[in-house]
């Protein structure tokens, strides 16, 4: 009993990571119908990013999450110029085209540059035991953390005049236009927060688990799922569907094999995608 | 048309094995940017997960060979079929999906499929499944069968050269070109989407299907990762998109120059580590900057191309 209650508690503490990773993808399709499959990507820079000021300039872990949220944020702002900003209002086919070459293009020069062997940053924290069991500290951590990041979001999205700009070009660009508000460049700083969103999350994923440059691409479906189950373009649902997912996946993990896990996430994504495409959840304000 | 099929034919007879293998592997490619083409190019749906029907094409072939001892052409029919009626009753459901919801259904089909199959003890589980050399007897040997299925995957090849021009030039395909433009207009106009959708999806099912049991049992051995892979159904995509979408000659000669380009940049040594690099910041200036391809590039400058491209 212990053990499915621990394997639960471990499956929504990761899910609140997941949860986060979705929130980054979601903002952006939220506000610009941009599917972005560089996602999993930018997850990938956001591990190697903490991997490298922790190893190399020997900053605390937690002490690097606003270093990487930085950086992400730089890396979305550059690469929405680039590569998004002509093919917005365009077919979806050319977006998701348009992400999907930068993804390949990270990622190619991340194997190229740190091959595809494991790295892992180490961290270990006193953890919270019973009945035999012990939910790790930094679990513990990185889930709070995870969550603080995506309140920060919210925060920053209902209660700033930049955050408020940003919804209102999301709600209609042609009107947020008339009204003053440079839509383009308020576009360039949601794509940047959604990257930095995501590359936290893969900083915070980094202090669990070992990591390759390829590891992204297994969140970044995640991710897709989470947003699916908290309703595509829905912030809060998307934390939501991600603390729902893990908490699925600690739950059927005790009970059946850990390699039968993706069937059951993936036919419920289809299945949700196909009988609620608006997501299990009507959360927020505004709804 | 025929010139591209008769130029697969003739021209490995005179090249050797090595020649013969790069065309294969282009052949292939082509088949599935011209299936692919169909949804996307034809009826604008984004259908991500097209490799599904190519690995699940080559599982059920592959398991009727080697379980039931099917020689290779019924093993196709036999692909061919359930992958068919799969496809069909798959499409149904998800094409009620527009835009990005159907792409993303589309990703989740690929994981969930792989998943699916990787624990499926019948089809080998994650270590998929072993070609006995037995097999290739009835072909005259492995060295013999090499050749017979080559020249297999260039009648697929010619067959979805064929369906894509055909069902472009019908009533059929005028109505898939009426959904990719405004679908609930053309439903007021009485195109039947719903039908036209699923057809048209399980249709693109079929070909790829028989070159995944070609493909497969050319390479003796069939894996989950391999045959579900989602980077060579979105590799297809580009294929399509270098070529032209939209068009029967576009997407063949994206598949084969893509197939080219990729076999080079893998053996130059300057490249190698970064192929993917390159790959990619080609698609991204084929996305941004022609849109259209190469045949839609061609097409704006020398409009006279359009009737002689189709």
């Amino acid at each position: 009993m212990y053990g499915i209650l621990a394997s639960v508690i471990n499956g929504l503490l990761v899910g609140a990571i997941y949860g986060l990773a979705g929130v980054g993808l979601t903002l952006i399709f939220g506000v610009m119908k941009v599917i972005n499959l560089a996602h999993g990507a930018m997850i990938a820079l956001g591990m190697f990013g903490l991997y490298f000021l922790a190893a190399y300039l020997g900053l605390n872990p937690y002490a690097a999450l606003p270093v990487v949220l930085a950086g992400g944020f730089v890396v979305g702002v550059v690469v929405y110029w680039i590569a998004v900003h002509r093919v917005i209002g365009r077919a979806e086919l050319m977006s998701l085209l348009a992400t999907f070459a930068v993804s390949m293009i990270v990622i190619g020069l991340g194997t190229a540059a740190w091959s595809t062997s494991p790295f892992n940053v180490h961290v270990s924290l006193p953890g919270v035991s019973f009945g035999g069991y012990t939910i790790p500290g930094h679990h513990i951590l990185a889930s709070v953390l995870a969550i603080v990041v995506a309140g920060a979001l919210y925060a920053f999205l209902y209660y700033t005049r930049l955050g408020k700009g940003i919804r209102a070009v999301a709600n209609n660009r042609e009107a947020a236009e008339l009204m003053g508000i440079p839509s383009s460049r308020l576009l360039a700083v949601a794509f940047g927060l959604g990257i930095a969103v995501a590359a936290a999350s893969g900083a915070l994923i980094a202090t669990l688990f070992p990591f390759t440059i390829l590891s992204g691409a297994s969140y970044e479906l995640k991710s897709f799922v989470v947003t699916v189950l908290g309703g595509l373009g829905n912030p809060a649902g998307a934390l939501l569907g991600g603390l729902l997912l893990g908490f699925i996946e600690g739950s059927v993990t005790p009970f059946i094999s850990g390699s039968w896990t993706p069937v059951v996430e993936f036919t419920l994504f289809v299945v949700i995608l196909i009988f609620f495409p608006q997501g299990l959840f009507r959360v927020g304000r505004g709804r | 048309m025929v010139a591209i099929v008769a130029a697969f034919a003739v021209v490995p007879l005179l090249g050797g094995i090595g020649l013969r293998e790069s065309l294969m592997l282009g052949a292939v490619y082509m088949i599935l940017a011209l299936n692919l083409n169909l949804m996307i190019g034809y009826t604008g749906y984004v259908n991500f997960g097209s490799i599904v029907f190519f690995g699940l094409g080559g599982m059920v072939g592959i398991y009727t060979i080697t379980n039931w001892g099917w020689p290779l052409w019924a093993a196709m029919a036999g692909a061919a079929v359930v992958v068919a009626v799969l496809a069909l009753l798959l499409g149904l459901g998800i094409l009620r999906l527009r835009g990005a919801y159907f792409a993303l259904a589309t990703i989740g089909v690929v994981e969930a499929t792989k998943a699916f199959v990787a624990n499926f003890g019948l089809f080998g589980g994650s270590t998929g499944m072993y070609i006995n050399f037995t097999a290739y007897q009835p072909l005259g040997g492995p060295r013999q069968a090499l050749w017979v299925l080559y020249f297999v995957a260039v009648g697929l090849l010619a067959a979805s050269l064929l369906a894509s021009y055909l069902i472009k030039r019908s009533r059929f395909g005028l109505g898939l070109f009426a959904i990719r433009e405004d679908e609930d207009a053309a439903m007021v106009l009485g195109v039947k989407a719903p039908l036209y959708k699923a057809i048209i999806y399980s249709a693109s099912s079929i070909l790829p299907a028989m070159a995944g049991v070609v493909y497969f049992f050319k390479n003796g051995v069939i894996q989950p990762d391999q045959a579900f892979d989602l980077t060579l159904s979105i590799e297809a995509i580009v294929m399509m998109m270098l070529g032209g979408q939209a068009t029967v000659f576009g997407a063949a000669l994206g598949g084969f120059a893509y197939e080219q380009f990729r076999g080079y940049l893998l053996t130059a040594s300057a490249f190698s580590s970064f192929h993917l690099v390159i790959a990619g910041a080609l698609l991204l200036a084929i996305v941004l900057f022609a849109p259209g391809g190469l045949v839609g590039w061609l097409h704006e400058r020398w409009p006279a191309t359009r009737r002689i491209f189709e």
